[in-house]
Formats: structure tokens, C-alpha cells, sequence
């Protein structure tokens, strides 16, 4: 039962191969391939089959916010090593590995914005740094960005894109959860909205923390939104995983989600969702 | 005295001294800072070896549950049953009692002692309806402002196909928000495994204290190690390396004080270790009782907010 206890997605030594690898700009959904200013262009969605492929924090930004409009804030927070955490490499390595590949301090943006002439906050996650896991700079951003949006009373839309807690902080990554619960708390006290668009994946402590907690949540097609991934389920109970375990699909059928919402029409809809609640 | 008694000595102060900040000073000025000292000394040198004893003893198949305590220092106890929506989660039991002559809602992970019951509790597993039952039983703990007590002993909430079905983390993030609503004491020990999400969903209290031998930790050692090592077998490092001792968690400021256990852990006494458990429920329950609610909710969302390391 060992892996029962085990809420993020693992890889395990005797796991079959991993398929083939292929580039990541081929669809994995029908294998049609593209350039990155074609994907650029199209919002990362597969012109040919739809699929959503991960679009980067900024983009998506860019792809809300009015063109120019977007102020970001608490950009210079960064995580620490409170365990002087090792495992087969140091936490710091990871760290300043994850910033010079991804040009990104942390796992997450957050900031203000105008959508069609009105102010709105951010808080977008990018699962490109270290899987999108939340640690306690995650946690305190996310605080940060309600905590501006119930200030400025300005709506705060916030886009979850994570594998779960960062291991690497322990415990102090769990506390997370509950930290950016009282924080959503605190935005729902003050009674500003909280626009939710989850984006896979939207997994484990992220799921189980202020993700699941929007006025409106929203998804995208495909994503995979689960407390516990597919593998180790299957890994733990040995049960028949249905075809579609996990995925937006499933959590709209099953009322956990409001809509499924493709890329393309995310911007206008996130604009009627803010004009109901001015 | 052997180096092994004098952690004893210290714990048992530690946890007689519960009434916290203990670590930050402020109540205790001269004994804390000594214990501080002598702590800081302790644990350069809690090996990897003393971890992992603590992982045994938090699963030790013989370590009192839930319902051990409550028959030791529950009086007139009733259990609750339900969600009602749709089951009775064994894995997750709550009711209503006296302690000490006060009326409490209480609910807490149970494992099973023999195979039926290990499956029919699902190894201390909860569903979502099990926190939807916890939310029940925090709806009535604030209704007539009776003090609301968590015994936290789970390997982590369950994972299956209609447990996600059913919106696990959705429970889970549910059942911390209506923790930080209450305008009622509240007050989480973990007794065993404080197995991440599932754990935390019903811990988000006033005061969290830990057994000496329970763990707390964002993922199993297994888990941890099967992704970080890419093999379960370094469970041990993978411990060594988050620490999810109570000493640890204590210096990071996730719990507020750590209970006694009777020597060589729970399992060996169960009277001892209710005795001891009791002693801090009720130490931190007559703290709590001056405090207006309004003040104890704000207090709690401070501590959690303020929860983290970060530059």
C-alpha cells in the first residue's frame, strides 16, 4: 500500500518506456506539426485537432490582458532552501536551473491588468518551472495577488497550472494549501470575485487548495484536473481507469467545473464573467 | 543521563511547556531559551536514524486510533454518522462528547486493526464524503459554539477513481476553508501519519500539536523517494531529506507544541499516552476558552498566512 500515500504523479523504475520522444511542438493528439510562431500565433491550440498545448504565463498574459496593460508585481520573490533539501541534486541547483531555462523567478506571474478598459488582477502559474509546484513563494504570491485584488476591490482571475505541493520545502509546502485558502477567504470576505481557469494539469495541492475554490472555474479542453493522477491510481488500487479519469471533461460531467472553455474564446468569456460581477 | 533520556526529559518538557510560542520566546523567557539551546543541540544531531524510528512508530500497526482515545477521555460519546449526500466514510469518524465536562465535536482518522476493518476504513483513507462529514460536524461546532478537536492519523486521502469523481480535492480545499471560518476553539493533534492533503484538511486549527513519534509530511517517504530517486527503497534518505519528525515541525513553526508519548512510543501504553493527550486537549482548550471567536478566527488565518520561507 505504500503508494497509496503518494498524491503527485511518480515514476517508477520498472514504469514501461516512456513512448518515443517526440519535439514538443509535434500535437500529441494527431501528430501534426508546427513552428513555434504558427503555434505562437494560434494561441498554442492545434489548428488541425484542438489540442491545448501548455502556453507559458506570459503569453497567456499577453493574451488577456489589453495589449501594454499589464503591471506586474512581487516579481522579486523567490524561494529558499529551508531544508537545505538533497536528493540527487541540490533544491538551489534546481532552482537556478528552473530561472535560467524558463527566464521565470518562480512558478508563478501575478500582477494587474486592464481587459477591455477595466482593471483586473493575476495570478498565472507556469508549469515550465519545476513542474509548476507550489512552495512557499508560490504560496505567497498567490496571497499577495488576493490580497491586492480585495485592496483594489478588482476582480482576480487566477490560472492554476501545477503537479502539486514542491516536495523540496516539506512540510512548509504543505502549509500552502491552507495558506492560500485563508488568503482566498480573505478576497471572498472582501467580496471580490475569483475567476478560476484551470489549465493542465491542475493537480493535487494545487486542486486541493485555492483552485477549487473560484466564484466561476472555468477549464481547459483536455486538461487533466485530479487530487490524484491517473498512474498512481492505477498504481495504488489496480481499478479500471475510465478513458476520460481526470479530465475536464469528466469534472464538468461530475459538477466540478462550470464550463469547458476552448483558448480562442477564454478571452471574451472572461470578459462577460468580470462585466457581471462590476 | 544517556542521550536517549535527556531527549525524553526535554520532549516531556517540551510538551508540558505546549502552552506556546514556545520557541519564540515569549512566554518562558529563561527556560525557553534554554530549551532552545538545548533543542539547537538536539537536533544537529537527530540523525536519520531517529527520523526514520519516528516513520516506524506513526504506522505502527499497533499505535492507538481515533476511537482508543476516545474511549479513554470522550465522555458520553456520541458518533455521527454520514454525510448526507451519499455515504458513511469509515475512514474519517466524528462525533460529539465531554472532555473534562465541556461538550466538543471531534473527528478523527481511524485505521483498521484486522484485515475486514483495514478495508472497510480503507487503511484510514477518506473519501471526499468523509470531509464532507467533517464540514457537517464543523457546521455544528459553530452553530452552538462548542470547541472542535482533530485527531489527524492518515496515510493521505484516498486515491481512486470515484474518490476523484466524487471532487477529492475539491473536499479537501472545502473542508480548510470552513476551518478558517469558525468562530469556535479548535484544536488538531496528529497521532500517527499526517498524511499531506489529507491531513491538512481537517488540521487548520488554533493550535496543531503532534505526538513525539508522529510525522507530518507533504508526501511519503515512498512517494518522495520513488520521484526524487526514482525508487521507493530510498525511503530513508527521502525522510532524512523533508524531515517529518515532530521536532522538525515544531522548529518550523507548522505545530505549536509536541505531546508526550509514553517510552518507546504509544503502542506500548495506551492509558499513558490518552493521559498525556488529554492533558494538552484540555491545556490548549482552557488557553483558547478567554479568546472572543471573532479574535481566535483572525489569529488562526495570521498564524496560517503567515506560514513559509521564502527571499
Amino acid at each position: 500500500m505504500s503508494d497509496a500515500r503518494i498524491d503527485v504523479q511518480v515514476e517508477h523504475r520498472d514504469a514501461p518506456p516512456p513512448a518515443e520522444k517526440k519535439h514538443p511542438n509535434t500535437c500529441p493528439k494527431c501528430g501534426s506539426h508546427y513552428r513555434d510562431d504558427e503555434l505562437d500565433a494560434a494561441l498554442w491550440v492545434c489548428a488541425h485537432c484542438g489540442h491545448h498545448y501548455p502556453m507559458r504565463a506570459r503569453k497567456r498574459i499577453e493574451w488577456y490582458a489589453d495589449a501594454g496593460s499589464f503591471q506586474e508585481e512581487a516579481a522579486d520573490i523567490r524561494s529558499e532552501d529551508p531544508l537545505d533539501f538533497f536528493d540527487l541534486r541540490p533544491y538551489t541547483e534546481r532552482l537556478t536551473e528552473a530561472e535560467l531555462n524558463t527566464g521565470q523567478s518562480e512558478a508563478i506571474v501575478i500582477g494587474q491588468a486592464t481587459l477591455d478598459g477595466h482593471p483586473f488582477a493575476l495570478a498565472v502559474m507556469d508549469f515550465s518551472f519545476m513542474g509548476g509546484s507550489m512552495g512557499s513563494a508560490v504560496g505567497e504570491k498567490f496571497s499577495r495577488a488576493c490580497d491586492a485584488a480585495a485592496e483594489r476591490g478588482i476582480p482576480l482571475v487566477s490560472v492554476p497550472s501545477s503537479g502539486g505541493a514542491r516536495m523540496q520545502e516539506g512540510i512548509l509546502s504543505l502549509m500552502q494549501l491552507p495558506k492560500t485558502v485563508v488568503a482566498v477567504e480573505e478576497l471572498h470576505d472582501a467580496r471580490v470575485p475569483l475567476i478560476t481557469v484551470m489549465s493542465h494539469p491542475t493537480t493535487a495541492g494545487v486542486l486541493a487548495s485555492f483552485a477549487s475554490l473560484g466564484d466561476v472555474t472555468i477549464a481547459e479542453p483536455g486538461a487533466l484536473i485530479a487530487f490524484t493522477g491517473p498512474r498512481v491510481v492505477q498504481q495504488t488500487t489496480r481499478e479500471k481507469l475510465p478513458d476520460d479519469f481526470g479530465l475536464a471533461e469528466q469534472n464538468l460531467r461530475f459538477g466540478h467545473i462550470d464550463a469547458i472553455v476552448p483558448r480562442p474564446q477564454q478571452r471574451a468569456y472572461l470578459a462577460r464573467v468580470l462585466r457581471l460581477f462590476r | 543521563m544517556s542521550e536517549r533520556d535527556q531527549e525524553v526529559n526535554l520532549r516531556q518538557r517540551l510538551s508540558g511547556l505546549s502552552r506556546l510560542p514556545l520557541l519564540r520566546g515569549a512566554r518562558v523567557d529563561g527556560e525557553a531559551k534554554r530549551l532552545e539551546e538545548q533543542l539547537e543541540r538536539l537536533q544537529q544531531d537527530t540523525s536519520d536514524e531517529a527520523i526514520w524510528r519516528s516513520v516506524e512508530l506513526a504506522r505502527h500497526p499497533e499505535r492507538p486510533y481515533t476511537l482508543d482515545y476516545v474511549e479513554r477521555f470522550v465522555d458520553d460519546w456520541v458518533e455521527l454518522h454520514g454525510d448526507r449526500g451519499r455515504a458513511d466514510d469509515g475512514a474519517l469518524v466524528t462525533g460529539l462528547g465531554k472532555i473534562d465536562g465541556r461538550t466538543i465535536t471531534l473527528v478523527g482518522h481511524q485505521k483498521g486493526r484486522d484485515v475486514k476493518e483495514r478495508l472497510d476504513r480503507q487503511f484510514g483513507m477518506a473519501y471526499p464524503e468523509g470531509y464532507h462529514k467533517a464540514m457537517r460536524l464543523m457546521e455544528i461546532a459553530e452553530r452552538f459554539q462548542f470547541p472542535f478537536i482533530s485527531l489527524v492519523d492518515t496515510p493521505g486521502a484516498y486515491p481512486g477513481v470515484a474518490a476523484e469523481q466524487h471532487g477529492q480535492g475539491g473536499a479537501i480545499a472545502r473542508s480548510q476553508a470552513e476551518m478558517v471560518r469558525l468562530t469556535v476553539p479548535t484544536v488538531a493533534c496528529i497521532i500517527g501519519e499526517g498524511g499531506s492533503g489529507g491531513a491538512v484538511a481537517i488540521a487548520v486549527s488554533d493550535r496543531v500539536l503532534m505526538q513525539e513519534n508522529a510525522i507530518y509530511s507533504v508526501i511519503t517517504p515512498e512517494g518522495c523517494a520513488a520521484i526524487l530517486w526514482r525508487d521507493a527503497g530510498e525511503a530513508k534518505k527521502a525522510a532524512a531529506a523533508f524531515k517529518p519528525d515532530a521536532l522538525h515541525c515544531l522548529d518550523l513553526g507548522v505545530i505549536d507544541g509536541i505531546v508526550a508519548e509514553p517510552p518507546g512510543g504509544a503502542q506500548t501504553d495506551y492509558d499513558t499516552a490518552a493521559r498525556f493527550l488529554k492533558a494538552a486537549l484540555v491545556e490548549a482548550l482552557d488557553e483558547l476558552d478567554e479568546t472572543p471567536g471573532e479574535e481566535l478566527r483572525r489569529r488562526r488565518r495570521a498564524k496560517f498566512r503567515g506560514m513559509g520561507v521564502f527571499a
